[in-house]
């Protein structure tokens, strides 16, 4: 029997109850997020299940969100059931003061890179990661440059209104 | 006793016993871009790698919270840019995905053109490239003179050739005209035949077969894990298409297989991109049939080229510009970014020339992205490259990097 999404979203909320937080479909995808603390258990009673076998990581990602207090960072898994076609997305929330959260390089093997890029950018630690370092910038740089903090161009300009163009810059 | 006999005698306290750290690149002539990898070999044996990427990082992604989205289509030219095009059509199909832009047949089948034509041209590059590595020279040059047609077609639609830009949200900035329906013509009519030339001189070729099977194998249960897609996964025997499990661009419509492999090594993925290379051509054919039959049963579908809907994205007539103020108004909204987006997230994906290239879309109702993530091939799959050439030969290495189709644009972004 096909696996269904709405199957999918019965067995999350069995399984983790409260703890999926926000469970929607968006554009075809299941989204939701979960406390930080338990992104491999999801993780990996997606991977496990028998019914459900999202065995395909199709990417992590970060997003940094400043007015979130104390969630101002989130890491973003989409994950894949290759065999009834079925994506999942789901977010999880840290605080920018200790952005900790769980690898999954143990599950796949896919996650090193993205992690390591997604430390690389938002400074997000990945514990247990085996080599969390920088990948894509130099390994000097002292900041991660995708926070919001950093606008994409010089801030002391005064000859430009960046109202007019493009996004103001975002102060935090 | 047996592990110690040597082919070799050597003079005792001659030479000593030890592996030798060699670089290969970052810019090496046998790694087509910028890779640098640190092998530790032993003799010709390579026991283990590390490679540093992210020289040519441009960072794309925070350019891309700054850029009104049709300013976002050149920066995803430069992400594959040996098929932009395909890049490019699954950015505005992202957006048309958020807006809730339907297309009109007559549309999707253009562009199914286009990103058939660049997906062989990409296929053409990886499998001929294999063979300049191996050391036959000649295909990569029977070949190119095709691609060059392609190119050709694409400046003929757009204007540009590499970088392409092609297309705008709803639909193409313009019909295509005459001499590109030709030149598609030309195409159909010439490729087979260089293509089946190309294939006599290397698939059955011995040395050739020598170099490539059993040289870079992954198996399907690794290729999985480590997220391979595109041709490098279908050549482990996965066959994993977006095309098919989540149509894009009417390609529900169109009837192709599937070509996968059974070890993944250089010669089965070489073989699953010589596949592909014949699928497009057959999909090019049916979307050629369908735009004919289409344009019989409705002549006023020959002047569609976009998506009415997506009208407020797409810059009016010039000779309007010039003389409407509707237009005008239009034109300076759309070149200023002043386009109105709603709030959503939103992933799509297109079957790109190496695999799922991805687009992860925040938007908060702004003129930029808020956030946008490109999941590139490339870069997920490249991490297995140590694992791959591990206890190979140096000349296997560089076949498979050539094999992996690896870019330089998709791994840094």
């Amino acid at each position: 029997m096909a696996l269904t999404k709405d199957r999918v979203k019965e067995r999350l909320t069995e399984k983790f109850g409260e703890n999926i937080i926000g469970l929607e479909e968006q554009y075809g995808i299941i989204a939701f997020s979960v406390p930080a603390e338990l992104n491999m258990d999801v993780l990996q009673f997606l991977y496990d299940d028998e019914e459900l076998q999202f065995r395909f990581l199709t990417d992590i990602t970060g997003v940094h969100y400043p007015d979130r207090k104390s969630e101002e960072l989130c890491v973003v898994y989409h994950v894949h059931n290759l065999k009834h076609n079925i994506r999942i997305r789901f977010k999880a929330f840290v605080p920018i003061e200790q952005p900790d959260i769980k690898t999954a390089c143990d599950l796949y093997s896919a996650a090193n890179w993205m992690e390591r890029e997604t430390y690389d950018f938002f400074g997000i630690n990945f514990v247990g990661h085996p080599d969390l370092r920088r990948i894509l910038n130099v390994d000097e740089m002292e900041h991660f440059p995708m926070r919001k903090e950093f606008p994409m161009e010089d801030p002391t300009r005064t000859d430009k209104d960046d109202e007019m163009f493009g996004r103001g810059s975002i102060v935090v | 006793m047996a592990e110690e006999k040597q082919h070799i005698r050597l003079a005792d306290a001659d030479v000593e016993k030890q592996t030798t750290t060699l670089n290969l690149g970052p810019t090496h002539p046998a790694t087509h871009g910028i890779f640098e990898n640190v092998l530790e070999i032993d003799g010709e044996k390579i026991i283990s790698s590390k490679q540093t990427v992210g020289y040519i990082h441009r960072a794309f992604e925070k350019i891309a919270e700054r850029r009104p989205y049709y300013q976002v289509t050149p920066l995803t030219d430069r992400l594959n840019y040996c098929s932009a095009p395909i890049n490019n059509m699954g950015w505005h199909m992202t957006i048309e995905k958020l807006l809730g832009v339907k297309t009109p047949k007559r549309v999707d089948y253009m562009r199914v053109i286009i990103m058939e034509l660049s997906r062989i041209a990409d296929h053409l590059i990886c499998n001929s490239v294999i063979g300049v590595d191996t050391g036959a020279l000649t295909g990569f040059t029977y070949v190119f003179q095709w691609r060059e047609l392609i190119y050709e077609i694409y400046e003929e639609v757009c204007g540009s050739r590499l970088t392409t830009n092609i297309g705008r949200v709803g639909g193409f900035e313009r019909n295509f005209t005459k001499a590109a329906w030709e030149k598609i013509d030309k195409f159909m009519a010439g490729f087979p035949k260089t293509m089946k030339e190309f294939e006599a001189l290397l698939t059955r070729n011995r040395i050739f077969m020598d170099r490539c099977i059993g040289a870079g194998p992954i198996s399907a249960e690794r290729a999985l894990n480590y997220g391979f897609t595109g041709p490098n996964l279908r050549a482990a025997g996965v066959d994993y298409d977006v095309r098919v499990t989540d149509p894009y661009c009417s390609y529900e419509d169109f009837d192709f297989k599937v070509p996968v492999g059974t070890t993944g090594d250089v010669y089965d993925r070489f073989l699953v991109r010589n596949g592909e290379i014949w699928e497009s051509y057959s999909i090019i054919e049916q979307a050629l049939e369908k735009i004919k039959k289409i344009e019989q049963d409705d002549p006023a579908q020959k002047d569609v080229f976009y998506a009415v809907e997506a009208d407020k994205y797409h810059l009016p007539p010039k000779e309007d510009v010039y003389t409407k103020m509707e237009a005008l108004i239009y034109h300076f909204k759309i070149v200023m970014g002043e386009i109105e987006v709603l709030p959503g997230e939103v992933y799509h994906s297109v079957e790109g020339g190496n695999g799922e290239v991805g687009y992860y879309l925040i938007s908060d109702g702004g003129r930029c992205a808020y956030r946008l993530h490109f999941r590139r091939p490339c870069f997920i799959y490249y991490q297995a490259f140590p694992e791959i050439i591990k206890d190979g030969l140096l000349s296997d290495a560089v076949v498979t990097l050539s094999s992996m189709n690896v870019i330089a644009g998709e791994l840094d972004a």
